[in-house]
């Protein structure tokens, strides 16, 4: 009873050691505020790596692929089992992109991905990163009128007539400004007109299913030009990476911006290899909407086109049988499913001595990068944990004072027949609550200082007039936190662990003190 | 100790070990000793202690033979130095002697293990010091409450809270201090503070009280007050005391006064 009563009064008069604990409450703090943060980044980047991507991805040597995806797909199918929840075959290659840039071309590299509209959606959250309304629910490569995420400037069917019809008038001016000169000078008039807006036009001829020779093709682009109508028709469609469509910058008013080098309803022409022997071809897309994963690796790299669309030009299709190749087949697995497993099952299905084909978790494909976010995890950790025992010392210090100071009370508990255990309590159940009032109030600085990470980070911008969290660096708008209750729970069980140890040894030198020398001490 | 049976068997080992043979050592002069191990109720045997310091020894007691009668108050003097603390604290099982034995109830107590000296120090023992000894953080209630507080648990004590302080409050009443419960022992005076201790001195109602020099930091009055204060329980109460004082008038008026000299014990000096 009387540790107690004595441990809250030596609380209640001792301000010194609350002061050697907040070293502890600042260590907490951290501590939680920087496992939180990268937790989030973690979480943040695992999601969206996750997302973007498929489970596993299993694919064939090189860029010819490999023939008969649905053959695959059904093995696949027949060896996962129930654990699958979706499955596609793709094509990705490596592309350049051309874009126009106010009267001139700008060049872009990136990986050119081949995708079925329909199952894409089912092995990755792709649709979800989609910036038109309708094509999040239901992906399609053909442009809308207009409803794009209104941080696009106009884009759409709308804005390309709009443009179409601005860009001819200006022509017609500058045909006829040229016609009067030429009037003038009496030279001539010969020059090939546009067709007036009104014309017909000639559908364009129904894509020939079977072989199809990319020359060929190139040629009859060429021969169809005159009579391809850009205000009425488009190209095939492209999705096109943000990053490969926008340059992000802050301005002068510190606001982020996007400038847009190409928007919805606008074509681009995108280079890439065939297949067999690899020649380059070049066809023109219409950008049909933009992909924001916000993963900035992807969104400066990826393009997608339709997968048929890219198979043919790219000669994949088997001029025979008509059996097309591909170059991945995508997995996804159902939450909760061991991908290690299910990647040793294919394996085992496809053995590689015979098969040759890789078969890999997302985690392996991002391997590096998700351990370099651990290891830098793990060593804060330890760095932080080591402030913490710091400031055990700190506290060992602080109690061993203490307990010289309380020299003669401890001979006069003694006196009145308080056992050596007794006295050893009161110091111990001392160290204990300061622990717990520590890393409680640690805990609540450190939550409170998540939760408001965000507001705490725009004042710190505001005071200092420069920017904390760089959205341009990170391609995130905010800073990710995820508050682990587990890891709340270990640093608190560590504090109050490091506090109780630190306590011991003056708790040991008071149970141990001579009551008659204790006594005696002045 | 309010086992009988342990008490008994005790004895019995003491006394196997007395008839063994071991000749009874006879030092100094003409000790009141009858029987076995003293009549007396607190008696102590060829009590040796010394202090070390690094190898030099400074023998402090050289073979105390003492004798208390139960109902007695009894004081020790001697010179400062002498050794009446140190004796004392055997006498209290705050210490160990180096040789010797010390009685009480005709038990043997020094070589008793922690636990039990620590309830003897608790329940049967009351002690007093020079210097008060109050815990500062604690009122003066809960100072007189501290050794209930140390002999029951969180729970026990809850349940008896109203008991304890009911008694608590009435040795305060008793030692003349009921306006002073709920000060910190730094807001009084050293008399009232002797009080105080007095009061958690005679809490666990014990039968022995052991008071070092409770007058020596006091005015002649106060200390005067202090010592009637002492002097009536062991007249009303038959409390048995032993009292070590440098002051000779206090020392007069004891019923035995027992000197220390070069660590021996010199009964009835000649002042
Ligand atoms: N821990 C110790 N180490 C060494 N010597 C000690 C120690 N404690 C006490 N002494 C010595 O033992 C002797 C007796 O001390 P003690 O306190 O018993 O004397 P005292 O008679 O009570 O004196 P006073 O009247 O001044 O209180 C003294 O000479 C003292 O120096
Ligand atoms: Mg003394």
């Amino acid at each position: 009873m009387y540790k107690l009563l004595l441990c809250w009064r030596y609380l209640r008069t001792r301000y010194i050691a609350l002061a050697s604990i907040i070293s502890v409450t600042l260590g907490v703090a951290t501590l939680i505020v920087v496992n939180s943060v990268m937790d989030g980044f973690t979480v943040e980047m695992h999601h969206r790596l996750n997302d973007g991507l498929s489970d596993i991805v299993f694919e064939g040597r090189g860029l010819n692929g490999f023939p008969d995806p649905e053959w695959h797909k059904e093995e696949i199918r027949k060896v996962l089992g129930d654990d699958l929840k979706g499955i596609t075959a793709t094509v990705v290659v490596p592309a350049m992109f051309n874009l126009t840039v106010q009267g001139e071309s700008m060049m872009q590299h990136g990986s050119l991905i081949g995708i079925d509209p329909q199952s894409y959606g089912t092995v990755s959250d792709f649709p979800q990163y989609l910036l038109h309304a309708e094509n999040r629910e239901r992906l399609s490569f053909a442009l809308r009128d207009e409803g794009y995420d209104n941080r696009l400037p106009p884009s759409g069917w709308n804005w390309r007539r709009k443009r179409i019809t601005l860009e001819r008038d200006y022509l017609r001016q500058m045909q006829e400004a040229e016609r009067l000169r030429r009037e003038a000078l009496g030279e001539p008039v010969a020059m090939n007109t546009l067709p007036a807006a009104e014309t017909p036009v000639t559908e364009a001829a129904p894509e020939t299913a079977g072989p199809i020779d990319p020359f060929q093709r190139k040629r009859q682009a060429a021969a169809e030009e005159h009579v391809f109508d850009e205000m009425k028709q488009q190209h095939p469609g492209v999705v096109l990476g943000i990053g490969i469509a926008s340059h992000r910058y802050r301005g002068a008013d510190k606001e982020v911006k996007d400038i847009f080098y190409c928007r919805p309803g606008d074509d681009i022409q995108i280079s890439f290899p065939t297949a067999g022997q690899p020649q380059i071809v070049a066809d023109n897309f219409t950008v049909v909407d933009f992909y924001e994963s916000k993963m900035s690796e992807y969104d400066h790299t990826f393009a997608f086109v339709p997968l048929d669309h890219l198979q043919e030009m790219r000669g994949m299709v088997d001029p025979l049988t008509g059996v097309p190749s591909v170059t991945q087949i995508q997995i996804r697995l159902h939450d909760g499913v061991d991908l290690e497993a299910a990647q040793q099952k294919l394996y085992d299905r496809f053995p590689p001595q015979q098969f040759g084909y890789s078969i890999r978790t997302w985690q392996q494909l991002q391997g590096p990068l998700l351990q370099a976010v651990q290891m830098e995890t793990t060593l804060l950790n330890i760095l932080l944990f080591l402030i913490i025992a710091v400031a055990g010392f700190g506290i060992l210090a602080t109690f061993f004072m203490i307990v010289v100071e309380k020299t003669r009370d401890i001979g006069v508990l003694k006196s009145l027949g308080a056992s050596s255990r007794g006295v050893m309590t009161i110091f111990l159940t001392y160290g204990f609550s300061l622990g717990i009032v520590g890393s409680g109030v640690g805990i609540l600085i450190g939550l409170l200082f998540v939760v408001y990470i965000n507001t705490i980070a725009a004042g710190l911008e505001w005071v200092t007039g420069r920017p904390v969290f760089d959205p341009t660096v990170y391609y995130f708008q905010q800073i990710p936190t995820v508050i682990e209750p587990f890891t709340v729970g270990w640093i608190a069980l560590g504090s109050v662990c490091v506090a109780i140890v630190a306590s011991v040894l003056p708790a040991l030198r008071a149970a141990r003190l001579h009551p008659v020398e204790a006594l005696r001490y002045e | 100790m309010n086992k009988p049976q342990e008490l008994e068997r005790n004895v019995v080992v003491h006394r196997r070990r007395k008839n063994g043979g071991a000749p009874v050592k006879k030092k100094g002069q003409s000790q009141r000793i009858d029987g076995p191990h003293g009549s007396g109720y607190l008696s102590t045997r060829s009590l040796v202690k010394s202090y070390y310091k690094g190898k030099i020894e400074i023998p402090v007691l050289r073979g105390v033979d003492l004798n208390v009668v139960q109902g007695e108050f009894t004081t020790i003097v001697g010179q400062s130095g002498s050794g009446k603390s140190t004796l004392l604290h055997l006498l209290g099982v705050l210490d160990a002697p180096d040789s010797g034995e010390v009685y009480f109830d005709g038990q043997q107590i020094d070589n008793l293990p922690a636990s039990a000296r620590e309830l003897l120090r608790n329940r049967t023992f009351g002690m007093i010091f020079q210097f008060y000894h109050l815990l500062p953080e604690l009122t003066t209630l809960e100072n007189v409450l501290a050794p209930c507080m140390i002999r029951e648990s969180v729970w026990g004590y809850w349940r008896r809270r109203r008991q304890y302080k009911q008694r608590a409050e009435a040795l305060l009443e008793r030692v003349g201090l009921s306006h002073r419960l709920r000060h910190r022992p730094s807001e009084l005076s050293g008399g009232e503070m002797q009080r105080a201790a007095i009061a958690r001195a005679l809490i666990q109602s014990p039968q022995l009280l052991l008071a070092d020099e409770p007058t020596g930091n006091l005015d002649e009055t106060t200390g005067q007050e202090i010592f009637s204060l002492l002097k009536s329980l062991n007249t009303e109460q038959q409390l048995t005391i032993v009292m070590v004082t440098h002051d000779r008038r206090i020392a007069c008026q004891t019923d035995r006064v027992v000197q220390l000299v070069e660590g021996r014990v010199v009964e009835n000096p000649s002042s």
